[in-house]
């Protein structure tokens, strides 16, 4: 070994040493995961209905976000437009109850599946642009969708919507619909999530996080770059559909104007709030995205979007890695603390 | 720190509420001393310039709280931005009868934000009053008993103008432009309904356009060269302005109906051209503020007033603000009319007993009217020509409630 070689391995070494001590040691990570699941399943018990409707909103969000940050964070590819996919996951399951009776549960992973074909294929033209020239085709897309539901408005209710009837509790279960549908989709929303924690942490998300640091590396190392970017775009927009349907469920209503332009940025608003390339980053995003545009409002009925604005100014300030890298950063200097 | 503050806020809000819940054991939303009344509108996004409807209506419950409130109780309204999305007005009006107890929720406005709450208003058995919507289906009180819209609804826009067509304008070959949309067909449906057998007849060509299109210049070619010597144009303003324009400028001088929604001098008039814009035909039902002849119209000053004092920063140009006020006063005549019985079904059967009721900035000889098989408290307009600076009015009122 010659002595470039030592230091490179050392060098690496201590990289990694530094990336771990960043990170929160995995017994405090799972007893932060026990209280949030602990606290996500009492919630619904203790909170009135309009409340659970909220969170299960939160939920939803959660999912998409996650969706748009395995693209976006993890991938490097920017999307404006995962607001089409939510849109698309939402016609899709109001379309099979209403025209085709179909039970509710079947259609979230159809509506997975029909996204993940969509966004797969539509990530193959993608593949040719990068940053912000896909950021505009993304844009395009989302400002297309809606008009495209609008068109075909024997099967989609044209500018009416359809309207859908709330699920109720199954098995007699002694909850209420609102209280159901908020398991259902944290169960669902589980699922996903360490679906999504298993796909990033192994190879596969190695292969897509190398593509983002660098693509010329990444190919050389022997990754189909095309096949990955294509992949990661199909998943990501399977679990933004798949929140588009859950959202259909808890609204029990779907219409274009659900889906506006605003949608898409405030799915990237989220995860960059949340913290891009975290996991946990997702639900923070989800947080900010349900409840800070209300409290905006309770602050001033006048101009709420200036004081959603500064919100948004402050959160970047302060935490300019999103929710998740600044709690990353305050358990760093927790523990350097003691030492200096 | 978010949800703390919500769990503080509910248990004050529980706090509060529980000793009048137990006092006034009917229907939420009513004390000794308030009656709780819930609305959304568009304050933010695409659909904003609507918002000042919302912000009238609250300065005119202002006015009558300061003049006493409605049988000793005052109103508090509470209205949240819904910015035209139909899943954040499903959010805001469950937040409003949920957790803040109004008593009803009135004046929701558009067709989607109401649409998404329709089911949820009346199998919670709470009061959906007098929708900001033209669509026809508001009007269903056998499917929907808690819903009521206000307004003339679209059909019967256009049945006034096929009585008006049947009356007055002998071989009529009528060339029709609309969206192609629920709002389009809602008022093609009305003006066929109204012209009855002689629909076939007389309409010589339907023209639609989708809201995606950049113009609607190869329809109005296509509709000249129909030979119609009628056009009814059901656009919204963008496609109106360019369709009364390019009439005008291929020379196509037709008897010209525009449906109400694009009746804004500021707004569609003046971009078509005010030339071009000479003897466009339309439907009225309110005083248009702008309209010098109601410049010593009692109502019309009454309205005045109350903008100067109430709401100062409002446009006295916008009709709108003549809107919001003119329902506001018909929900005060539904409260004063349920007295002490201020039960949520109470409200619905005063809502539903409407009698010859005037507003006074509602057209002269106007009236509303509704019962419990008519929810549609809105059914006479007249028909206004525009001179080339304003609309003038030239016909008797039609009464749509009685076309079939």
């Amino acid at each position: 070994m010659t002595a470039e070689q030592t230091a490179s391995a050392e060098a690496l070494v201590a990289a990694r040493a530094a990336a771990r001590s960043a990170e929160l040691p995995r017994a405090w990570r799972l007893a932060g995961l026990a209280v949030v699941l602990a606290t996500a399943c009492v919630l619904p018990l203790v909170l009135t209905g309009f409340l659970v409707f909220q969170f299960t909103l939160v939920l939803v969000y959660a999912i998409a976000l996650l969706g748009l940050n395995m693209l976006t964070g993890f991938n490097g590819q920017i999307s404006l437009g995962h607001g089409a996919f939510y849109a698309l996951g939402a016609y899709t399951t109001a379309i099979m109850i209403d025209r085709w009776h179909v039970p509710y549960a079947w259609t979230i992973p159809a509506a997975g599946v029909v996204c993940l074909v969509v966004g797969f294929l539509f990530g193959i033209p993608a593949l040719r642009l990068e940053g912000i020239y896909l950021a505009l085709a993304t844009f395009a897309l989302a400002l297309s969708v809606p008009q495209i539901f609008k068109y075909f408005d024997e099967w989609t209710g044209g500018s009416q919507g359809i309207v859908l009837s709330k699920p109720k509790p199954p098995w007699g279960l002694p909850i209420s619909a609102d209280q159901w549908l908020y398991y259902f989709t944290l169960a669902v929303m589980i699922i996903l999530f360490v679906l999504g924690w298993n796909l990033l942490r192994g190879r596969t998300g190695r292969a897509i996080m190398a593509i983002r640091d660098n693509p010329i590396a990444a190919e050389a190392m022997g990754v189909n770059n095309a096949l990955y970017k294509s992949l990661t775009f199909g998943v990501s927009a399977c679990y933004t559909g798949i929140a588009g349907a859950l959202s259909a469920l808890s609204i029990a209503f779907v219409a274009p104007d659900t889906f506006n332009i605003f949608l898409s940025i405030t799915f990237l608003v989220g995860i960059v709030i949340g913290g891009l390339g975290s996991i946990s980053g997702a639900i923070f995003g989800a947080l900010f995205t349900q409840f800070v545009p209300n409290y905006a409002q309770d602050i001033s009925k006048a101009a709420p979007w200036a004081i959603y604005g500064i919100f948004l100014i402050l959160f970047m300030y302060v935490m300019p890695r999103g929710v998740a890298g600044a709690i990353r950063m305050l358990w760093r200097l927790a523990r350097q603390r003691p030492r200096g | 720190m978010r949800s703390k503050n919500t769990f503080l806020a509910l248990a004050l809000t529980l706090a509060l509420a529980l000793p009048y819940g137990m006092a006034w054991a009917a229907d939420p939303g009513v004390t000794a001393t308030e009656i709780k009344i819930g609305n959304t509108n568009p304050y933010s996004g695409p659909a904003s310039a609507y918002g000042t409807i919302g912000k009238a209506i609250g300065a005119y419950f202002k006015k009558v709280n300061e003049e006493g409130g409605i049988n000793g109780r005052k109103i508090n309204f509470i209205t949240y931005d819904d910015a035209y999305s139909p899943p954040k007005t499903v959010e805001m009006v469950r937040k409003l009868v949920e957790q803040d107890q109004v008593l009803l929720v009135f004046q929701p406005l558009g067709t989607p934000s109401n649409s998404s709450i329709h089911k949820y208003m009346n199998e919670q058995q709470v009061p959906q009053l007098f929708v900001a919507t033209g669509a026809t289906k508001w009007n269903d009180p056998k499917g929907h008993p808690w819903t009521m819209g206000w307004q003339p609804n679209y059909q019967t826009e256009g049945k006034i103008y096929a009585a008006y067509l049947l009356k007055n304008i002998p071989n009529a070959k009528v060339g029709i432009l609309y969206q192609n949309d629920d709002y389009g067909k809602d008022y093609v449906k009305g003006f066929k309904d109204g012209l009855g057998d002689a629909a076939k007849k007389v309409i010589v060509m339907e023209q639609t356009y989708e809201v995606t299109d950049p113009t609607v210049d190869s329809q109005i070619v296509n509709l000249k060269n129909s030979g119609a010597n009628v056009f009814f144009n059901v656009t919204t303003p963008k496609f109106a302005a360019q369709a009364i324009k390019k009439a005008f400028e291929i020379g196509w001088k037709p008897t010209h109906f525009v449906n109400n929604v694009s009746a804004s001098v500021g707004a569609v008039l003046k971009p078509a051209g005010l030339e071009a814009s000479q003897g466009l035909i339309t439907s009225q039902y309110l005083k248009d503020p702008t309209d010098p002849q109601w410049k010593n119209d009692k109502a019309y000053l009454d309205w005045l007033a109350f903008m100067k004092k109430y709401y100062p920063d409002g446009d006295l140009t916008d009709g709108g603000n003549v809107f919001g006020y003119s329902v506001a006063q018909t929900m005060v005549q539904v409260l004063k009319q349920c007295g002490n019985d201020l039960s949520r079904a109470n409200v619905m059967k005063q809502a539903a007993n409407l009698k010859d009721f005037e507003v006074p900035m509602l057209l002269p000889g106007i009236k509303i009217n509704t019962s419990p098989t008519d929810f549609a408290p809105i059914e006479q307009e007249r028909l206004v020509k525009f001179d080339g600076k304003e609309w003038v009015g030239f016909s008797e009122i039609y009464d749509g409630s009685k076309m079939k």
